[in-house]
């Protein structure tokens, strides 16, 4: 580790410069690796969103057509995993290794051969976990959340390789936060405060936190899972004194904190848009901060909601319901913020802005189903139904995903030095809203009608819902090729991007040319 | 063009070294946090009655003076874990005390297999609440049970309930999971089985 | 009145019967759930008056102050009077939720004092019930035939959602369930009655209802269980107290004549076309969700039947296998699940089909004097 730290000094790369694949394989180069975790994000977006399609075309219409039960279920486990770990978190690794030196003034990340590291060990951590679904037997089948025993005595042979490659993305996200934490408590430009720094930093600087927290806690899971199923432990099975449910409780210490490591980088890029075409200051700035840190500390409160079936004493049960819907209050907040800064401005309606506000609604939509969630009385109701699936895809797909979409659009011209084609971004993004609710809004009504989750086949009153949201699935999963055209076609050319293409964006980033060279801010810019 | 600026950072390289250390204290101290959570859990659980626990030691007699003014309903149930050919019932279903009363029911016990065998019985009470108030004095569920091949026994728990239990529990219900153990049971433990005279 | 003739006619149709629910939660029948289904609308409008505040605030920014239409940019950027009132405002809210959610909470979790307890067991993948109290218990597998599953058969009106043996509870009466697992985690859900409850094994949980209306009430198993986690319905029958004791009292004495049936059925030996047809028809209904109904297993997670070495040598371990199970593993131990006969049958079926042809006869007793060597 000790070589690695203070690399940044080093970075004389341009003399030896290798090309082709080396270059990748050695680089520890800030935006080099960023646009690596970027494309490799991508890349499993579009594998997991095939794994979605493998489940919506079985969904499709009662019965058993496509795949078997067991195969639908390594379906639905897979499809989580890579989505979480291999789409989600890597772009939001790959956002934050481009932009936050550009946006505290930094040459580099602090520590770049780490840096390379944990980008590098990513893809052996998912081709191991691709891989198993080839086994004997198949990959694992026992839900993202690899619930004990399910997962440990009554598991196939892959779960070893699934536990190996969760402790391999595990490694690789507490490196990629040790960078984020380190580069930016030490590497901000002469007079960058930290509350002087662009929210999407303040977010990743938090979520890199909880990141350091609790994938530590989930290594933890995984490794009791290990010693349970083959080396004779008994963490999680009563005949040797443990407790199935204990698995539960480590689970989500690590699972719900998660789902904000998902979110708030959204929050922060979100932050950034919405100002920049609406021709305004962000409204509330400080309120924001706080409100990031309070939803994080909270989100250690909380874990047990996920739980509220498993036999809780009515106290905790209690405590845990008003934990989860004090959450709502710093939310709220944040949302209220990015209205008030839309608000008597001048606004304009680019790609962006369009994912942008999309997003402030949708992931809105997906807070008050949250709220909902939260009611313990409701939730024996909701629990485990496709309720619970709608509020969580609204929240990380309409959400997260289209986050994400909207930063790619706002930072693609200082990343390739071409505007991308604006025509063709506005019929992704209208083809994704449109779809993005056929797909998840009807899966409210099968989940409150009982259609349990996780089942590759369901009783008939679910027929005609689950058709419909298999079309929208199978359209949002079209129009994401739109998306890959626009950013190819980006890439090879299209007009030429000044140096700042937004009118109302602000901050360092654009102060450097476009396409950003790779040696940015060698000397620190003031900020004043 | 290469040289860091000194303004911007004195030290940057022990600076990042103390912060990195810094940051892989909190990892470690937070994968350690993730095993202690199961010692922590049992804890919680012998405070709450989480899920249904109880305290699986033996507890000292009961010094207080009985409550007769109600009576609570303890049912028990028995129940094998699965694959385990062994027959095992409680002697009664159901009896009525009062809260610090001591009672004794016996477990009856036959191993129907030609292998002699060990098991652990495991404890659930419901409601989980209930379970802080259930005090065992003498318990099969404290130790494993060794049963020869075919043969069969009477295994005593007596219990008396806290004369504190809350006064909305009128029902206790509790279970016994018996489970297999003779796997993890070392040869010579199984070899000394037949000599002791475990039927009555 | 012909609207309501109409209705009922369109009722009857198997998608329209759930018509009213299909959008929405269940008011079920017991006063549990219709309060539950009380909070979940209360909270429900409460979002949609905020969400439609808070849209409509931003709608009418992005249509009022559009860059397109020349409207210049203010540059207020903070106000701490505002931003205390909308922390403070939905905090009230919260509270507002908190209370009624509270207490529908805590007379949802107070057991006490029933008069019927019920003992329920999930296991991969059938639910088994027990009457507390009672000499009865049976297990409930699901009803539909593979071929519906399949698609080579119309699908039922109940498709999925249908057993071989319902639970039968009495109406008007607190019925206690204890809640627990054979194996793996398991969910006990009725939406009517607006009790979910998770099966854990080694421990028991508890929940309750009194059910208002008798009926017939579906369910499903709610947590992830393995591969035929969507298979495992739940089905319960409310019937009047009186009724219910009836045939409480009917299925003691049925089980006792049953046992005492299969004592006096050891002696007659069956032919092999009775033994291979009854074991098939065992084999579909219980042993075919995992090693399939060619017997080939799904390699890796179920082993094949087919050729395989103990079956065709070793008779005495087979036996033991379907009787006893294999701890550890998904083989459930069938001796507590089968009659003696059925147990017979499908040992024989299973020594005897796809080509295995060991020409072996196994019969019931057989298995009975394995059962008391």
């Amino acid at each position: 580790m000790s070589t690695a730290v203070g690399e940044m000094t080093n970075h004389d790369h341009h003399h030896h410069a290798p090309s082709g694949f080396t270059r990748w394989l050695f680089t520890t180069n800030h935006k080099e690796i960023g646009s690596l975790y970027l494309w490799f994000s991508f890349i499993m977006f579009l594998v997991g969103g095939s794994m979605a399609m493998v489940i919506r075309a079985e969904l499709f219409e009662p019965g058993l057509q496509l795949v078997d039960p067991h195969f639908f279920n390594q379906m639905t486990t897979v499809h989580g995993l890579v989505m979480v770990f291999g789409a989600v978190m890597p772009a939001f690794v790959g956002l934050a290794n481009w932009m936050i030196p550009l946006m505290i003034g930094a040459p580099d990340m602090a520590l770049p051969r780490m840096n390379n590291w944990s980008f590098w060990i990513l893809p052996f951590a998912f081709m191991i976990l691709l891989g198993s679904l080839f086994m004997d037997g198949g990959g694992p089948a026992f839900g993202w959340t690899f619930y004990a025993p399910l997962s440990t005595t009554y598991s196939t042979d892959s779960t070893a390789l699934f536990v190996f490659s969760v402790h391999i993305m595990g490694i690789s996200s507490i490196m990629g936060a040790i960078n984020v934490i380190v580069t930016v408590m030490n590497m901000r430009a002469p007079g960058m405060t930290y509350m002087k720094m662009p929210m999407f930093v303040w977010t990743w600087f938090v979520t890199a936190f909880l990141l350091i927290a609790v994938m530590p806690v989930l290594a933890c899971a995984a490794t009791m899972v290990l010693t349970d199923k083959y080396f004779g432990t008994s963490f999680f099975d009563a005949a040797g004194g443990g407790d199935p449910v204990l698995f539960q409780h480590i689970f989500w210490f690590f699972g719900h904190p998660e789902v904000y490591i998902m979110i708030l980088p959204s929050f922060g890029i979100v932050s950034a848009i919405i100002p920049a075409f609406s021709r305004k200051k962000l409204f509330g700035y400080s309120s924001m901060v706080y409100a990031t840190g309070a939803i994080a500390g909270l989100s250690f409160l909380v874990w047990a909601h996920h739980m509220f079936t498993t036999g809780m004493p009515v106290g905790a049960e209690i405590f845990f319901m008003y934990a989860t819907m004090l959450i709502s209050v710093p939310t709220g907040v944040k949302v209220f913020n990015w209205v008030a800064t839309m608000w008597r401005g001048s606004i304009s309606f680019e790609t962006p802005m369009l994912f942008a506000m999309a997003f402030v609604v949708l992931f809105t939509i997906g807070g008050f189903s949250g709220l909902m969630l939260a009611i313990t009385p409701a939730d024996f109701q909701y629990h485990d139904s496709y309720f619970v699936v709608a509020h969580f895809h609204y929240v990380l797909v309409s959400g997260a995903v289209f986050s994400i979409m909207a930063a790619a659009y706002y930072w693609l011209p200082k990343w390739t030095g071409h505007m991308y084609d604006e025509k063709l971004g506005r019929l992704h993004f209208w083809c994704s809203l449109i779809s993005v609710n056929v797909l998840f809004f009807p899966m409210h009504f099968v989940g409150l009608a009982g259609m349990p989750r996780r089942i590759p086949d369901y009783a008939l009153q679910f027929a005609d819902i689950n058709q419909i949201v298999s079309y929208g699935a199978f359209a949002f999963g079209l129009s994401q090729l739109i998306f890959l055209w626009v950013l190819i076609k980006c890439v090879r050319g299209g007009e030429k991007a000044p140096d700042k293409p937004w009118e109302g964006a602000e901050g360092l980033e654009w102060t450097v040319p476009s396409p950003a060279p790779l040696h940015t801010f060698e000397t620190p810019p003031e900020v004043k | 063009m290469n040289t860091p600026s000194p303004k911007q950072n004195p030290t940057p390289r022990a600076a990042n070294a103390r912060t990195v250390r810094r940051l892989l204290i909190v990892v470690v101290g937070m994968f350690g946090f993730g095993f202690a959570l199961v010692p922590l859990y049992e804890v919680f659980c012998d405070i709450t009655g989480f899920n249904g626990r109880t305290k699986n030691e033996q507890a000292v007699v009961n010094q207080r003076s009985i409550d007769k003014s109600r009576t609570i309903n303890v049912q028990f149930i028995t129940r094998i874990n699965q694959g385990m050919p062994w027959e095992f019932r409680p002697e009664v279903r159901s009896v009525r005390v009062h809260p610090g009363e001591t009672k004794v029911v016996q477990f009856y016990a036959k191993n129907l297999t030609d292998q002699d065998m060990v098991a652990q019985a495991v404890p659930s009470v419901a409601p989980g609440q209930a379970g802080l108030y259930l005090n065992k004095t003498e318990c099969f569920c404290f130790n494993q049970q060794p049963l020869a091949a075919g043969s069969e026994t009477l295994m005593p728990m007596q219990f008396y309930l806290d004369p504190d239990i809350p006064k909305h529990i009128h029902t206790l219900t509790l279970s016994y999971t018996m489970y297999d153990m003779t796997a993890h049971t070392h040869p010579d433990v199984l070899a000394s089985i037949k000599a002791e005279p475990t039927a009555e | 009145m012909s609207i309501r003739l109409i209705s009922a006619l369109i009722a009857v149709a198997p998608f329209a019967a759930s018509a009213q629910s299909q959008l929405n939660m269940t008011q079920g029948v017991s006063e549990i759930s219709q309060r539950v289904y009380d909070l979940h609308m209360t909270i429900f409008y409460i979002c949609c008056v905020i969400g439609l505040i808070v849209f409509g605030i931003m709608f009418a920014s992005m249509i009022l102050h559009r860059k397109s239409k020349g409207h210049q940019p203010a540059t207020f950027h903070e106000n701490v009077k505002v931003e205390i009132i909308w922390t403070a405002i939905p905090f009230i809210i919260l509270v507002g939720m908190a209370i009624p959610a509270t207490k529908t909470l805590i007379a949802m979790e107070d057991t006490s004092e029933s008069d019927v307890t019920i003992i329920v067991t999930g296991s991969q993948w059938k639910w088994h019930y027990k009457y507390f109290d009672r000499d009865v218990e049976y297990y409930s597998l699901l009803a539909t035939p593979q071929e519906q599953i399949n698609n080579r058969l119309q699908k039922g009106e109940n498709y999925l959602l249908e057993v071989d043996r319902p639970l039968v509870i009495p109406t008007d009466r607190k019925v206690r369930f204890l809640v627990t697992s054979d194996d793996v985690i398991h969910s006990w859900w009725v939406p009517d009655f607006a009790i979910k409850k998770d099966a854990n094994p080694g421990f028991i949980n508890e929940i309750w209802t009194k059910v208002e209306q008798p009926g017939i009430y579906r369910g499903q198993c709610a947590e992830l269980c393995g591969k035929d986690h969507g298979f495992m319905p739940i089905v319960v029958i409310a019937k009047e107290p009186e009724e219910f004791a009836a045939w409480l009292d009917e299925q003691e004495a049925l089980a006792l004549e049953a046992k005492a049936e299969e004592q006096r059925l050891l002696a007659l030996s069956m032919s092999k076309d009775e033994l291979m047809s009854l074991g098939e028809s065992v084999y579909l209904g219980n042993c075919a969700a995992c090693h399939q109904p060619n017997g080939e297993g799904i390699p890796g997670v179920f082993p094949s039947l087919k050729g395989t070495d103990m079956i065709l040598n070793d008779r005495a371990a087979h036996i033991d296998i379907v009787v006893n199970g294999k701890r550890g593993t998904a083989m459930q131990a069938f001796g507590s699940q089968l009659s003696l006969r059925e147990l017979a049958a499908v040992i024989t079926y299973e020594r005897n089909a796809w080509g295995n042809n060991t020409g072996d006869l196994v019969q019931a007793a057989d298995v009975n004097e394995f059962l008391n060597r």
